[in-house]
Order: C-alpha cells, then structure tokens, then sequence
C-alpha cells in the first residue's frame, strides 16, 4: 500500500492506518539495518538535502544515515542561525534548493509552519524535522515504533508525558500520535510549563488528561516519558527552581514503582540527568531511550521510502 | 464631469443616519454640495444635469476610515497615495486618516505638512491624518502636539506600538485634552505579547504559535481608561478585539469617561481558526500558517466576534474602523513568526461588515451609521452626512450583490488579504467626492481626475 502523500509535516494529518503503514515499513528497514552490509539500492539517484537551520545532532545524524542507507545522496546544508539574521529570506533558499535539483528536503527550523512555507515554494516533497514549538513527527513515529515493539499494541495503553510541554514539539506530536492509535495520553508538569487547555486539545478524538501531581499521573502506567527541561525558562519567570522540579517531576526508579512493573521509560534526548530523569530511570531496565535513537533511524528510512519510491507513479 | 454641472442621484434608497433619513428619493448635487433630497422622480434642476441611477442601491454618505495606514511617507512600496486614494473610493470610503507609523514617524510639523503637500497633489479623496504621541514612537518624549494639532494632526497615537509609560500616556492624555485631541493607543501589554503571533488560546496551543491572551488587550485598555478619567482627556479606543474590553469601555463611559471606541470587520466576523487554515469554500482555501492571517491585534474567538458585534449594534462601540494595513508580498511571504502583521481592507470592509447585516445581527441603518457620521464624530470630522449644504461625498452600493474577493483585482498594492476567493455579499457600485466621480465600478478605467 503506497502513502498517498507528498510531504511529512505535521503527524496530527496522519490517519491510523497510515501510522501503521509507517510503522511497519520501519520494522522491514530494520532488517535491513542488521545486515552486514547496511544498505539497500531503493533510492538511488535521489538527492535528499538536509535543511537544518536550528543546531541538531541526533536528528540530523539520523536522517543523513538513513538516506544513505537507501543509497540517496544526501547534502546538508548548514543554515545555521535565522535566515532573517543572515539577510536572506527563507524563500529564496527555497528556491536556491529547487534549482540544484532536490527530491526531498528535511527540515529543521525555529518557526512553527516553516516546513508549510516550504511546502508552498518547492516542487520536491518536504520532510518535518522540528518547526518551532509545533511539531516533530518522525519523533513521534519512532516512539510509536518502540512501543509497539514493546507492548505489541498501543490501543487502550496509559502513556505520561510529563515536563514541559508547552515548549515541546515532541509532546505535540506524541499527543497526536499516541492518541490517535487508541492510547491514553496523560500530561503531567508545572502549570506554567502545562496550561490546562492542553486537556482540551483533541476535541473528543481521543483521550488526553492533564495531572499536574505526578504521582497521580503515574499511576499504573504502560509508558513514561520524560521532557528535556531547558535550564534558561527559570529565567522567564516559569520555573521557580531546578531542584523543586527534579523533586516533583523528575522521573526515579522510586517513582517507576508506582507504576505499571514492565512501563517503557522514554526520552526524546539529550538528557539532563538528575533533572528530568534520573540515572537509575534512565540507565535502569524499563528504559528503551537508546532503542528509541536505534529505531529513529529504520523510521526514517521508512518515511523516505514512502515519499520517495512508495509513491504511485 | 467637473464638480460645476448639477448631479442628481435618481431613485435609490437614501440611507443617511446623521438625519435619520431612510427613504427612497432623489440627491441633488449643486457646486459639489449637496442641494436636496427630493421625492423620487421630482422635476430634476436647472441646466443639463448628469443623472445616475441609482434604483435598487443604497445612497449613503460617503464613508470615513478613521484608522488607515496610508504607509507614506517612506514605505511606498506597500501603498501610496495614488493607490490608497483607489482603494478608499473602491470600498466607498470618502475620507480616511493616516496613521502615523511612516518612516519618518509623523512626529513633527514638517514631515505632517510634507505629507498634505503629496495629499494634495495626488489623492482623490479627503485624507487627514493622526500625529504620533511620542517621538519616533520611541514611547519616550512627547511629540510637539500644538505644532502638529495646528497643522492638522486629528488625534494622537503610536499605534502599532503599544505606549508602555503609563506616565507618558497620563502626560499625553492632559497635554491633548486642551487641544481636544483624542489620544489612542495600541493597547496591548507588552510583556505579554513578547514573542506572540497570535491570539493565545486552543488554536495557538494547537498549532505551536507562541500566543497572547486577551488579557494583553485588557490591561492596557483598563490603564488607559483610567488614566484618561484621571486626567479629563479624550481617548479613542482602536481596533478593540476583545469581549473583557467592552466591559471595560461601557463602565467607563458609565462613569462619564470622554472614551470612544473602534472595531475592524475583521475583529467582527474572522476567528483565529482561520490561522490554522480554510477548506471551505474550496475556493477560498487557505493554507494552515498563512501570514495572510496575521494581524495584531490578533483574530480572537467566536464569542469575542459576538460580543464585539452585540456593542457595535448598540453602541458602546462607536464605529467601524478598518485599520487598513496593506503590505508587499516580501512581507507576508515568510515564516508566520516573522511576518508583518495587518490585512488589506479598505475594499472588502463594507461586504465583510454586511455579513452581520445578512446574519441578521445588524440593520443596514446601523452598519452605514457606524462607517459614516460616527466615526466622524470620534475626531469632530466633517463629512459623514448627506445634509443639504455639506460636500457630496456620497457611497452607492448595493448590499445584496455578491462579491468575490480578488487580491489581483484590489486597487490598493497590499493584496495582503485573508479573504481572497470568499464570496461575500456588497458590493461599492461608485464614490463620489465633493459631487467628483472617484469611483465607478461599471469604468473600464479608474475614474478620478488627478490620479
């Protein structure tokens, strides 16, 4: 079955059977990250460009290994900084890209809705790597991926997302997700990181809580999340202090206990460890975050060859 | 036509609430001014007066924008004089004031007479203008209001900059108040909008767009009302968005505040779901993100849409006001977070506004009172009425015609509109000025003398 789709933008568009049919490309790419030779020819002679114009490691790494494991040849660009702040508007790179002849661009920017900007100015599809505050969908399909690995169906599952989800893209995108595959989402963090509107979000498609008391949330719980906590929202007046956080949202081993014994715990990367998660959670036998970095890259591979190859002709 | 032949306006319906007057008649046109409103058919004047038709349309007198950012000086490449001229006497507007935010601010004697000078030479219709409150709009020192008030400047406001010194606007308020200027402001708390695109709530949670509650709006609203209680100065409210706000308006005008109020068409009828896009009509389909939908004060929620149409019904807001702001693709075309903010709208306000008219929460009298005389009276205007003997600035257009909104065929340069492919009901069939065609929406060509 081919996705009927031109772009990746925003998984909140995604119906269940097509997370499904993400879902289960990733599990034949995965086979073809065990080999020994860890490449297939599928999209060869297609030009992937990576557009990264917010710092990105892990994600980056993870797309440029994925298209080359479909054998694309895959450039990046390195757009650091605001195209404002260079004098260059984001347009004209556009542009500039569809000119030097991509098939597909990633997409990495600090604004919500560059990536449909993107999508209005370039012929070629356009991957969501992160757009401001609103969304990372190959995130959410990875750990929609892991789970299911894990816990073989997410219908009916509890899964706790807990931090800041107000300045999360990957909280965004795992509510749409999860929720739409049947899980309950539950939010737990500070009310200033967590506005209670957030519980009115899927507009009766789905269950979505907020909890702001942690131990509540937790309870019996088949996934816990945790949210990376940048240091700097202290400085606007959102958090009172680090360790009142790591007190009262920060994810233990004690804390796991309370719920279910094999819960998953996740996290979206790079740690603080000792704020939101602790060594013991983080290092500790239910945690599936370095898993969750391994699948990144079959998820990719996946949403690539969907877009690329798996489109009808 | 020169404004010297007589004119008559046969067989429309006449509409002018500054006489209460809502009749089908004929509008006589002497010397540029009107000489009577006569019973249809009646014996036309002396010499070979034009005759338009008007059966089946309404008369109205000519409509006054009192909050329009002609963008001259300095940013002519959105909108000039020539074409903000067009675009004013497309929608039926007859009279419209310049906001101050130019480049240079209309902070000073000269650069306000600088622009008279162009007025003068190149619009086609009445354009006054609003001086800025403080220098540069910097929200530091205090423009030279006598020197700008003699020279023409209606009011005073760093619009599109809210005024954070609550000093400053108290000092604004006295120092205005023996010139009989209004002072207004861009109300909104800047502490709360930093880094906001738009109106805070489900849609911007949603979408990931940093947002701004209304309480922004609210709290600068609810300073300045008091301050202007404080001080005994007038005070204009402009493009007020929120419900919180006209209950902050009529208790001041309860307590006798001297406050008037204003509301854009587009505060009126468009939500913020719109930034998250459109899908119907298909032909007016909107992409989610689209800067066409960003505007500060930023498109609120249903209930603010009701409530501002329920005080613009009965009064406690005064009028409407476009807040046309146009601007050039370059502007628009970029990440939502960095686009210019403002909707192109002298020439879809009147069928945006009809809408509440169609919906049946407005009566047509009332919509034409709030885009004429009351706006007038905000800022002492001239104009406003059909009265024998004031200039013939008069609007003919038919409220029930349908119109489809197409930024290509906009004589403004801003085609910066959230509305492109809407069909709306309303449509300006032609503007008169001083008894002068400006507009005439049968032409093949543009219409008005000078331009």
């Amino acid at each position: 079955m081919p996705l009927h789709r031109k772009h990746l933008i925003d998984v909140a568009d995604f119906s269940r059977d097509e997370v499904e049919l993400v879902l289960d490309t990733a599990e034949a790419m995965r086979t073809v990250l065990e080999r020994p030779i860890r490449r297939a020819p599928t999209l060869r002679g297609k030009s992937i460009v990576n557009m990264f114009f917010e710092p990105s490691t892990r994600t980056r790494i993870s797309f440029e290994l994925a298209g080359k494991s479909l054998s694309a040849d895959v450039v990046n660009v390195a757009a650091s900084g605001s195209s404002v702040e260079k004098g260059e508007s984001l347009v004209d790179t556009f542009h500039t890209i569809q000119a030097l002849g991509a098939d597909l661009v990633v997409m990495r920017h600090a604004c919500a809705g560059a990536p449909d900007l993107a999508a209005r100015h370039l012929a070629c599809s356009v991957v969501n790597a992160g757009d401001g505050l609103r969304g990372h969908p190959s995130q959410a399909l990875l750990d929609l991926f892991t789970v299911r690995q894990h816990a073989g169906d997410l219908e009916g599952l509890k899964l706790v997302i807990v931090g800041d989800v107000l300045h999360s893209r990957v909280a965004r995108s795992d509510i749409w997700g999860f929720a739409r595959m049947g899980a309950h989402v539950y939010l737990s963090g500070p009310p200033t990181l967590l506005p209670a509107g957030f519980g009115d979000l899927l507009d009766g498609d789905g269950v979505v809580r907020v909890e702001h008391d942690l131990d509540r949330a937790i309870d019996g719980a088949d996934v816990v999340m945790a949210l990376r906590i940048q240091k700097e929202r202290m400085a606007g007046g959102l958090l009172p202090d680090l360790r009142e956080y790591a007190r009262r949202w920060g994810i233990t081993a004690a804390r796991l206990r309370r719920a279910d014994r094999r819960a998953l715990v996740m996290h979206p990367g790079p740690m603080n460890q000792g704020l939101e998660i602790s060594p013991d959670a983080a290092y500790g036998p239910q945690s599936v975050i370095t898993e969750q970095v391994t699948n990144g890259v079959a998820v990719r591979m996946a949403i690539l060859y969907l877009l690329l190859a798996g489109a009808p002709t | 036509m020169t404004a010297e032949e007589p004119l008559v306006i046969r067989g429309g319906r006449v509409l002018d609430p500054s006489q209460k007057l809502d009749r089908v008649g004929d509008v006589v046109i002497e010397r540029g001014r009107v000489a009577a409103i006569d019973p249809p058919d009646g014996q036309l004047p002396l010499g070979e007066p034009t005759v338009i038709d008007a059966r089946g349309l309404v008369v109205a007198p000519g409509f006054v924008d009192i909050h329009t950012h002609l963008r001259v000086p300095g940013f002519e490449y959105k909108e000039d004089l020539v074409s903000g001229s067009r675009a004013a006497a497309a929608g039926g507007f007859t009279t419209v004031c310049a906001m101050p935010n130019t480049d240079p601010v209309l902070d000073t004697r000269s650069v306000l007479e600088g622009l008279f000078e162009q007025v003068e030479a190149q619009a086609t219709v009445r354009v006054y203008a609003h001086a800025a409150v403080s220098l540069g709009q910097a929200g530091r020192q205090l423009v030279e209001m006598g020197g700008l008030s003699e020279a023409g400047a209606i009011g005073f406001t760093d619009d599109g900059v809210p005024l954070a010194s609550s000093t400053l606007m108290r000092h604004a308020l006295e120092y205005a108040a023996q010139l009989g200027r209004p002072v207004s402001n861009h109300a909104e708390d800047p502490a709360l909008t930093a880094g906001a695109a738009m109106h805070e709530g489900q849609v911007s949670m949603r979408l990931g767009l940093p947002g701004t509650p209304r309480q922004a709006e609210e709290i600068m609203l609810a300073r300045d009302l008091l301050l202007a209680e404080l001080t005994g100065g007038r005070y204009h409210c402009i493009h007020v968005t929120s419900g919180g706000s006209i209950d902050l308006i009529r208790r001041a005008k309860d307590r006798g505040v001297d406050v008037t109020a204003e509301v854009t068409p587009h505060h009126l009828t468009l939500t913020d779901a719109l930034v998250a896009g459109r899908t119907d009509p298909v032909s007016a389909a909107l992409p989610p993100y689209h800067a066409n939908t960003k505007v500060a004060p930023p498109l609120r929620e249903q209930a603010d849409c009701d409530a501002l149409a329920a005080a613009l019904a009965d009064g406690a807001i005064d009028c409407i006001a476009t807040d046309h702001a146009p601007h050039a693709v370059q502007d628009k075309d970029v990440e939502f977070a960095h686009a210019a903010v403002g909707f192109t709208m002298l020439e879809t306000a009147l069928p945006l506004a009809l809408t509440l008219v169609h919906d049946g929460r407005l009566d047509l009298a009332t919509l034409v009172e709030r885009l004429t005389i009351a706006p007038a009276r905000c800022y002492g205007l001239p104009g406003g009425t059909l009265a024998p003997g004031s200039p013939a600035d008069v609007t003919i257009f038919d409220p029930d015609e349908e119109y489809v909104v197409d930024p290509a065929l906009l004589a403004s340069k801003g085609k910066n509109t959230p509305l492109a492919g809407l069909p709306l009901l309303g449509v300006v069939r032609r503007t008169l000025v001083g008894g002068v065609d400006v507009f005439d929406r049968d032409a093949a060509q543009p219409v008005g003398g000078r331009a």
